[in-house]
């Protein structure tokens, strides 16, 4: 009985490999902070990542993949606005493939749009609420692929012509979900509609309806789902389109409709034509370029600091092979001997994490207070810490293991 | 003896050419990283217009909403000025050069039946702009104080532009088709384009000079359309193009010349009066503050240096500092295993401090190397900014001498200070005991 029990009750030694460590302090503080500081970059660059990664996720509210958007500019003398955009509108709306078209006055997450202030009550002295407004006719609705969740849509009457310069509002709108529930946020979104909002302080616009969602153009806005519609057509020189079109033709369709636009009229220019794909891809570049960078740098972090414990290790190895010869010929196996270096790393690797995880709070704190970021949310620590360990031992089993191949007779021999 | 020392730090890392490697690779990336997000930096802050940028004026006066301030900081001042003030700044002619400006854009219709018309952006500006910012002309001159206040229809063309409308001859004296209307060139500017664009920092701060440059009045002569930022807290008085562009809605940058401080004292006074003025007739509600804020001065409060480069200028400094550790370590680990060959060196009578020199020498062999491979990393990782950025880019990614310079010295000397301890270490053995076991 006693012997079953011996050979299995593993005796780790953690007291005689801590004395040891001790009498190399420095290689092991230098391991320890190293570990600390990589984990601190790559837990908050994970950190980073995902919050930007969830930015670029969020639900534009229209059909991304399948809407584009272009610019028609009228540079002729007789150059007639609203004309050309009823005649456009309706050849773009009957061409087999396209859902629907509008010309609205600014394109979803591209970046440049209009904003206003809505008020609950008339008078300057009160409150307003940021909204982005986008300018659209009663196909706007189809067009955005947005859903009416309380209420109706504008009426084709309801459209009105706005001129360069117009101060005057329509008598209607229809606003976000998010955008009536920061307006109103007693009651409940849908008796918001038939209540008077005031934009320029006191002019009143009727809610006719509310839509389930619909994204402002500004990505980095901190209310980006406040969006308000206005039911007008534009008559400026400079007209956007946005259209949609059935899924997967979105391609063929816009280079039908730059040569169908271009040839309709030698009056004026087509030009910015861009699926809302690539406006968005355009809007998180920095996103985008960012993710990339930090991957890259948590990679290479994370060999530099692999290699650089296994070139400590292999080292202190060279060093000890005197030490480990005379326990291999004292009787150590070599599972002894592997276990020997993975508890020392492991023993050192716990130093260091903790270190780590201080430190990368302590990052966090700075990002937070100068660059605005979010807190951390905590678990992205532990995880960092257990991935830390797991690529310290990693790194260390390579040494260790060629160390437990060294016949005892070489390495008594040696010295 | 230097060279003897150079070549025994040969010897050395050839011995060990892994961990050599590890080394000189560790100290490469984390000074390639560190370059690569300085060299962003550094040309973010840089100052576009170095000659006079503490002459040069950006105007704030506060116009903005009596009910609040600009933004949520109270001591915020308006961005822009309205078309107004900047119009009656300029006409007060107080400063030494002075010019309101925005941006515009119209289309061009070349001639010829084959030329296709084309949109450029234009700048709006008063002919003081040419002068104040010393922008280089390849043909003719800007255009006569007489062409602002008759507002003449007369245009000065970016190189780029002339070279495709012209075909890059001196177009002097042609006429060109922009906005339906008849333009007269009367110059044609070089390649300029100060980084970061400051005089206009609203619309892109790295963004491209304008193709076209043409008198401010036109704005209103030809009601050409606002590009860019427009900001109201007041809708206009009235409905039309005339009552946008005298409505409180701020749309103009203003720049002045003010070569002394005397100069700026007078003109704060002078803005102080203005605004007085304007409040008698019923303008500017809120409390009288103005504000001249130099180019650098500017630039700092309109933060024209991106967040993210920041943060990933400071995170690349910890990374180095990991490269750096990386290397401490395994010096120490080298000079521990180099114990036996220092003792005997000691016991046959080199002084510590040779030996010492000898080590230091190692290092900054180490260092140097490094930081050649650092400057071949910061060139890749400067070509992956701009690939992942895109072309606005461009004149931002690229390393100048200074910046080389800069990356071996900082090279060198982290990779010494890494190798101090381990040298001292290392010279510090009692030969006795390292003959001893031999």
């Amino acid at each position: 009985m006693s012997n079953t029990q011996t050979s299995t009750s593993i005796n780790w030694e953690i007291g005689p490999i801590f004395r040891a460590m001790l009498r190399n302090k420095v290689g092991a503080i230098l391991i320890a902070l190293q570990i600390a500081v990589t984990m601190t970059i790559i837990v908050n660059s994970v950190y980073i990542i995902v919050e930007r990664s969830k930015e670029m996720q969020r639900d534009s509210g229209i059909d991304n993949a399948n809407s584009f958007s272009l610019t028609s500019v009228g540079f002729a003398e007789n150059y007639n606005v609203p004309i050309s955009v009823e005649e456009d509108m309706n050849a773009l709306r009957s061409l087999p493939g396209i859902v629907d078209a509008i010309q609205i006055n600014a394109v979803p997450n591209s970046g440049s749009g209009w904003s206003m202030g809505l008020k609950t009550q008339p008078g300057v002295e009160h409150d307003g609420v940021g909204t982005a407004v986008y300018m659209v006719d009663e196909h706007g609705i189809n067009a955005l692929d947005v859903e009416i969740i309380a209420g109706e849509n504008f009426a084709p009457t309801d459209i009105g012509m706005r001129v360069v310069g117009q101060v005057k509002w329509p008598a209607k709108t229809i606003l976000t979900k998010a955008m009536a529930e920061n307006l109103f946020p007693e009651i409940p979104y849908a008796s918001v509609v038939g209540k008077s909002v005031y934009i320029n302080d006191t002019e009143p616009m009727i809610v006719v309806g509310i839509i389930d969602k619909l994204q402002a153009p500004w990505v980095g806005w901190n209310n980006l789902e406040n969006v308000m519609l206005s039911p007008e057509r534009m008559d400026f020189k400079g007209s956007r389109y946005f259209i949609r079109t059935e899924p997967g033709q979105r391609d063929t369709i816009m280079k039908q409709v730059e040569e169908l636009l271009a040839n309709s009229n030698k009056g004026r220019l087509i030009q910015g034509m861009r699926s809302i794909e690539e406006t968005r891809e355009r809007s998180y570049r920095g996103h985008t370029a960012m993710i990339k960078i930090l991957s890259t740098v948590m990679v290479i972090l994370t060999i530099v600091t692999a290699l650089g414990i296994v070139g400590l290790a292999s080292f202190s190895v060279n060093q000890r092979k005197k030490q480990i010869g005379t326990r291999r010929a004292l009787g150590a196996s070599q599972l002894a001997i592997v276990r020997y270096f993975m508890i020392e790393n492991f023993l050192i690797s716990s130093i260091g994490v903790t270190l780590g995880a201080a430190l990368t709070i302590g990052l966090n704190m700075i990002l937070v207070n100068t660059f605005g970021l979010d807190r951390i949310d905590w678990f992205y620590i532990p995880i960092g810490m257990l991935v830390l360990w797991i690529v310290g031992q990693c790194a260390v089993f390579g040494p260790a293991r060629k160390t437990a191949n060294i016949p005892p007779a070489l390495a008594t021999r040696t010295v | 003896m230097f060279g003897y020392y150079i070549k025994l730090a040969l010897k050395s890392l050839k011995r060990n050419p892994i961990l050599s490697l590890l080394m000189i690779t560790a100290i490469a990336l984390g000074i390639g990283a560190s370059m690569t997000t300085i060299t962003v930096n550094y040309l973010m802050s840089a100052d576009p217009i170095p000659h006079k940028s503490d002459q040069l004026f950006h105007i704030q006066v506060d116009s903005w909403d009596p009910n609040n301030a600009f933004n949520d900081d109270e001591e915020a001042l308006p961005n822009q000025l309205t078309w107004t003030d900047a119009t009656n700044f300029t006409l007060a002619k107080k400063a030494l050069r002075q010019s309101a400006m925005g941006m515009s854009g119209a289309i061009i219709e070349p001639k010829g039946d084959d030329a296709k018309p084309f949109e450029a952006s234009i700048r709006l500006a008063y002919t003081d702009f040419f002068g104040m910012f010393d922008v280089p002309f390849i043909f003719g001159s800007p255009w006569d104080t007489s062409s602002d206040t008759n507002r003449e229809q007369v245009v000065v063309l970016s190189k780029r532009t002339n070279e495709s409308i012209f075909g890059g001859e001196n177009s002097v004296g042609k006429t060109i088709v922009i906005a339906g209307r008849s333009f007269q060139v009367v110059g044609v500017i070089d390649d300029w384009q100060p980084m970061p664009k400051f005089y206009d920092v609203n619309n892109g701060a790295f963004n491209e000079t304008e193709e076209l440059f043409m008198p401010f009045t036109l704005k209103e002569e030809l009601e050409l359309p606002n590009w860019g930022n427009n900001n109201c807290w007041k809708s206009p008085d009235g409905e039309g193009y005339k009552a946008f562009l005298q409505s409180e809605c701020i749309n103009t940058q203003m720049w002045v010349e003010l070569p002394n401080e005397t100069a700026k004292a007078e003109y704060m006074d002078f803005l102080n009066n203005y605004v007085m003025e304007q409040k008698e007739l019923g303008r500017f509600p809120r409390p009288i503050k103005n504000r001249l804020s130099n180019v650098m001065q500017w630039m700092e409060r309109q933060e024209v240096v991106e967040e993210d480069a920041k943060m990933m200028m400071w995170l690349s400094f910890m990374f180095l500092l990991v490269c750096l550790l990386n290397t401490i370590g395994l010096l120490l680990a080298k000079f521990t295993g180099k114990s036996a060959e220092i003792g005997l060196r000691l016991a046959v009578g080199a002084s510590k401090s040779d030996l010492f020199k000898q080590h230091l020498v190692e290092t900054a062999m180490i260092g140097l190397l490094g930081g050649i491979a650092g400057i071949g990393f910061a060139l890749l990782g400067l070509q992956g900014i701009k690939s992942l950025y895109g072309d606005f880019v461009d004149d931002l990614a690229t390393l100048d001498v200074s910046m080389v310079l800069v990356a071996l010295a900082i090279a060198l000397l982290s990779s010494i200070a890494a190798g101090l301890y381990p040298t001292w270490r290392a010279c510090n053995i009692a030969p006795a005991s390292q003959l001893k076991s031999q």
